[in-house]
């Protein structure tokens, strides 16, 4: 794990927070990650819902040029890896938003419904890892 | 012009997560792993880059709220859902229970695919399979009788 570093974190979040201002701003929608996933499997406008995703998947690639290495996250047993993405699938759907979506775009819009789902989804999962490492 | 502007969106989001760290699973862990505080092993990250993301995103949607209509559309698709429900409380519950497991939202997990990382694949084949079960079981429910179905088809 890289060392704590709160510079590169303050600008990292300064810019997943103006790139949700941008989108709303210019385009009327939300920045919501698990929305734009989902709405791309189903409905239509998945043109720039496909765009948005490419954009996502190219910025790591592009960061590469500033010596920002692309390593693969650490990963825990594919049984877990394939249980916990299908319930990050069917969660963000059936509560309708991820971190970005409710975190961001929800409690930026001060949307109580957003503030409970972060403070549900926060919650769970510190209890989750609070039981997967320490008992 | 609209794909353009999402896809500039997309990018900016997607490197806002990489240089915050935040596409590593280990240092999402680290926050979320609450009992490290009195081991002084704690990582506020995730804190900051939240923290930091809203000091941005709270300002500019207020602003943007004030105009009538997106720069380069005719209608905001602002959220009119309100209720604090079982849905959102027990869809966000399952989404942090998988959060907690393996330390990847839907974003970071995306932007990751950018590694070919066999596992972050797996993660996101799963997590697609899991929102498409969600919505075929929404239809099912919301669907009427079959013989009504019948009736409509054609």
């Amino acid at each position: 794990m890289a060392p704590f570093d709160p510079v590169s974190a303050a600008i990292g979040g300064a810019l997943v927070g103006l790139a949700a201002t941008l989108l709303m701003l210019l385009t009327g929608r939300i920045a919501g990650v698990a929305g734009i996933l989902g709405d791309l499997l189903g409905s239509a406008e998945r043109a720039w819902r496909l765009a948005f995703v490419l954009g996502l998947i190219a910025a790591p690639l592009a960061l590469t040029i500033f010596g920002l290495a692309l390593r693969a996250p650490p990963m825990p047993a594919l049984a877990v890896v394939a249980v916990a993405g299908l319930l990050v699938g069917f969660g963000t759907r059936l509560g309708n938003g991820c971190t970005s979506g409710h975190g961001i775009c929800g409690i930026a819009r001060l949307s109580p419904r957003s503030i409970a789902a972060t403070l549900t989804f926060m919650l769970v999962a510190m209890l989750v890892v609070a039981l997967t490492r320490h008992l | 012009m609209p794909a353009l502007v999402a896809f500039l969106c997309g990018f900016v989001f997607g490197a806002g997560l990489v240089i915050s760290g935040m596409t590593d699973t280990a240092k999402v862990l680290g926050f979320l792993d609450v009992l490290a505080i009195p081991q002084g092993s704690w990582d506020p990250t995730l804190a900051i880059v939240m923290a930091a993301a809203l000091a941005v995103s709270l300002p500019g949607f207020w602003l943007v709220r004030r105009r009538e209509r997106p720069v380069l559309a005719t209608v905001a698709a602002w959220p009119d859902k309100t209720a604090i429900d079982r849905p959102l409380l027990g869809g966000a519950a399952l989404f942090g229970a998988g959060w907690g497991l393996v330390g990847l939202c839907p974003g970071p997990a995306i932007a990751n695919l950018a590694t070919l990382s066999p596992a972050v694949l797996l993660f996101v084949a799963a997590m697609l399979a899991g929102m498409a079960t969600h919505d075929a079981w929404r239809r099912r429910r919301a669907a009427p009788p079959a013989g009504a179905a019948l009736a409509a088809d054609g």
